[in-house]
């Protein structure tokens, strides 16, 4: 960034540790925060802009450790640029864009394309997952090491979408990364437990006549990767974690001092089973929607430390896969634009969490699993790291808002709030200090 | 009565007026001249993209003994594999001019997901989706079970409910769509529902269900019921190891010779065996239960018809029908030429 670049004052707003305070921005950089932001502000040189955040919640930059961009292979879904546009509105700084593309993103090849294709769009900083096995097939391990050497630089590995079933490949693939640092996360489903598995099993899948996908298949793959970490002494992340069952599980694993962390979705802290009823299939999702207890239980989890952080498996479908009947419909839902209003509903409105908290698991927790060392520079107690990259989403928390899928930024209109009410509106986010976002809208990407 | 989508979600009193305006049709069926004039002009479409000749032919001969127009479009497999859309086939078959769309469809909650998507304005009739729902079959099972239990009574069966009766579902109850809006539609009407299956093919939750479940079909049989309905099982749950083999299922869970004795000493003197067809003789039913004076399969066809006429009428002519029509003396006063 050059020298002559504005600077930004953020003005007013209240930080995650609950006190009110101004911040500047330099340089890319968190430059003061207190007192002496807007002293430092009025001295220096150069243009200066104000942000005016009084009332607002000032957030370190959200980071998703579970993003489908769709690109390669399925643009008229999602492209990069679009995915990112809607990461930046959802005051996302950075986003870990999933494996799944086509072709897979199994090789340094495509990984550096992803993170290539990020870098030019600018809204965002782009994290590539690699996959776990050569194009997805559970059979052999993909070039982890080439993926960690290449200039994407990927830490976190994943075949999602598809479990790593083969218990001697998850094993392999937990010690071997350990080279590099990085993480296997895991897609935790029994594929011979939920063959043609439609909705969450129960009562209601029975009533329904749609197959059933049983807790169990989740559990029983959660509980032997995290004996499996333990064993080999390796980290473990798991995906979009939806059950009870699972969070007792990774309770106990940690209670052991195993490695593992775990992510939880918006969708299934907010939104049940029950939804089915309607077949509608912009309701169906893998994992499915659960029962109450489970969405209670994962909030818990979340609060407790339990859960580490939420992911939002935004999943962009096009309209045709989703207008269609419910067993062939494409399972999935986007989630960027809508995640942070859900915690604040989900979490923050019912007070098992505080804004430091919500710094913790959508910001601090998964930089820190995807080792990333630009984002997340906050403390646990929610006080700003000064010097670190200004990676910085401003929120009012007091607008409410109904949610109109056709004014996202994505590209798909799958959303499963479509016409709920939800609390919260990102209105700025900064990007390495380049204003992506302002005033609520679109500003400009940043350049590189 | 805009759709006919499910029987759980059917209340008792539209339950009791499509029995009641069945009854009236089935008189049209025993006349010389089995038509009447109430649907002349209008245009059902059969739309069956799953395999199914009984329920089709019987929607059809429903229909036409209502003077209604006919089109039926079958197709196998998915819509998807085809190149066209469910919603592109509904709409181009409402503008060839459809008032009513009966469909058979591979997919659970697919003629729910019809009525409720606004690509149509049509009437939409389940005639079976995926394992969800059938409703018409209950409706005829129903007015099989309702005549029964008026001829033992000696009563006119309109107005009525089954209260007091007892019936036992026996078989593949997780894959069948029989089952579930028999089990909703039979409470509903009064009955006590028993099912009766191996463990592997009883649905998930079941004992939140408003009936009984039992493992063995003996003791179900012991105890004294006044219908017995046979599900098909088809030999593949077999291979997905739903149960060992044909031979073990059929001697825990088949209607043997052995338990049609039973039925007889131990059921209601007038007790009956259901089945929605086609049958597997020698797997879960005898060749003596099949063709023994008891069992209504063809009772239950020829009641299918009825009741699909009723329903048909009833979504067709509208919600300003607030009680039950008064259909054959006025047909009978203008039989159709």
């Amino acid at each position: 960034m050059s020298p002559t670049a504005p600077r930004y004052l953020i003005s007013g707003g209240t930080l995650p540790d609950g006190t009110t305070s101004d911040m500047l921005i330099e340089d890319g950089l968190l430059a003061a925060v207190g007192p002496e932001a807007r002293s430092r502000a009025e001295a220096g040189d150069g243009p200066l802009e104000t942000v005016d955040a009084s009332g607002r919640i000032v957030l370190p930059g959200l980071v998703d450790l579970h993003t489908h961009l769709r690109e390669p292979g399925r643009e008229d879904a999602e492209t990069v640029e679009t995915g990112t546009r809607a990461a930046a509105m959802g005051g996302f700084t950075s986003v870990h864009a999933m494996a799944n593309s086509t072709p897979v993103a199994d090789s340094a090849g495509v990984v550096e394309q992803v993170w290539q294709l990020g870098r030019e769009a600018g809204w965002c900083d782009v994290h590539p997952v690699g996959a776990v096995t050569v194009g997805l097939a559970g059979e052999r391990l993909a070039e982890l090491g080439a993926m960690a050497a290449s200039r994407a630089e990927v830490r976190v590995f994943s075949d999602d979408g598809m479990c790593v079933a083969d218990p001697v490949l998850m094993r392999r693939a937990l010690e071997y990364v350990k080279a590099f640092d990085g993480v296997v996360a895991q897609h935790a489903q029994e594929p011979r437990l939920t063959e043609g598995a439609q909705m969450n099993e129960g009562e209601l899948s029975s009533v329904l006549g749609l197959s059933g996908w049983p807790a169990v298949a989740e559990e029983a793959i959660i509980a032997r990767d995290v004996l499996l970490a333990q064993h080999v002494g390796s980290r473990l992340h798991v995906c979009h974690v939806s059950t009870a069952g699972s969070v007792e599980i990774i309770r106990w694993a940690k209670e052991r001092g195993i490695e593992v962390t775990a992510e939880a979705t918006p969708h299934h802290l907010l939104l049940t089973e029950e939804l089915v009823r309607s077949y509608d299939p912009v309701f169906k999702v893998n994992p499915p929607l659960r029962r109450e207890a489970d969405v209670m239980a994962l909030r818990e989890g979340l609060a407790d430390g339990t859960i580490d952080t939420v992911g939002t498996d935004h999943a962009p479908h096009t309209a045709e896969t989703k207008e269609c009947e419910w067993t062939v419909a494409a399972m999935g839902m986007t989630g960027l634009e809508t995640a942070l209003p859900v915690v604040q509903h989900a979490l923050v409105d019912t007070g098992l969490m505080d804004w430091a908290g919500v710094s913790r698991i959508l910001s601090s927790t998964p930089a820190r699993i995807a080792r990333l060392t630009d984002q997340g520079r906050i403390s646990a107690a929610g006080v700003f790291e000064t010097g670190a990259p200004a990676n910085v989403t401003v929120y009012d928390p007091n607008v409410r808002r109904t949610v109109d899928p056709a004014t996202h930024a994505t590209r798909s209109r799958n959303s499963p709030y479509r016409g709920m009410e939800l609390p919260g509106q990102v209105t700025d986010v900064f990007n390495h200090g380049h204003p992506v976002v302002r005033d609520r809208a679109l500003a400009t990407p940043r350049t590189h | 009565m805009k759709h006919l989508l499910s029987t759980q979600d059917l209340s008792l009193g539209d339950a009791l007026r499509i029995l009641d305006t069945a009854e009236e049709m089935s008189a049209v069926s025993g006349r010389e001249v089995k038509k009447l004039p109430a649907l002349r002009g209008r245009t059902v479409v059969n739309l069956f993209l799953e395999d199914s000749t009984r329920t089709r032919i019987s929607f059809e001969a429903a229909a036409k003994r209502l003077s209604a127009d006919v089109i039926n479009f079958t197709g196998k497999g998915t819509s998807v594999s085809k190149g066209e859309s469910l919603k592109d086939t509904v709409q181009t078959l409402e503008a060839i001019g459809a008032d009513a769309i009966v469909m058979r469809h591979w997919g659970s909650g697919a003629a729910a997901q019809l009525a409720g998507s606004g690509w149509i304005t049509s009437s939409v009739v389940n005639a079976g989706d995926g394992t969800h729902e059938h409703p018409t079959q209950a409706l005829l099972d129903a007015l099989t079970l309702r005549r029964h239990l008026a001829r033992r009574h000696g009563t006119a069966p309109r107005g009525t409910d089954l209260s007091g009766m007892k019936v036992v579902i026996v078989g593949d109850i997780l894959h069948s769509r029989v089952a579930r809006s028999n089990l909703w539609l039979l409470t509903t009407l009064g009955a006590e529902v028993t099912l009766a299956a191996p463990p592997t093919l009883m649905p998930v939750g079941v004992e939140q269900w408003p009936c009984q479940v039992t493992y063995s079909l003996d003791e179900a049989i012991a105890s004294g019921p006044d219908a017995v309905m046979m599900l098909r099982v088809q030999s593949e749950r077999m291979h997905e190891a739903f149960f060992p083999s044909a031979a073990e299922y059929t001697r825990s869970w088949g209607l043997t010779d052995d338990r049609l004795a039973l039925l007889e000493s131990a059921g209601a003197d007038d007790a009956v065996i259901m089945h929605p067809g086609p049958m597997n003789r020698g797997l879960e039913i005898s060749a003596a239960a099949a063709d023994s004076v008891r069992n209504t399969a063809l009772e239950q066809v020829a009641n299918g018809v009825s009741v699909r006429m009723a329903v048909l009428y009833l979504v067709l002519s509208g919600t300003e029908t607030a009680g039950t029509p008064d259909l054959v003396p006025s047909a009978a006063r203008r039989p159709e030429a």
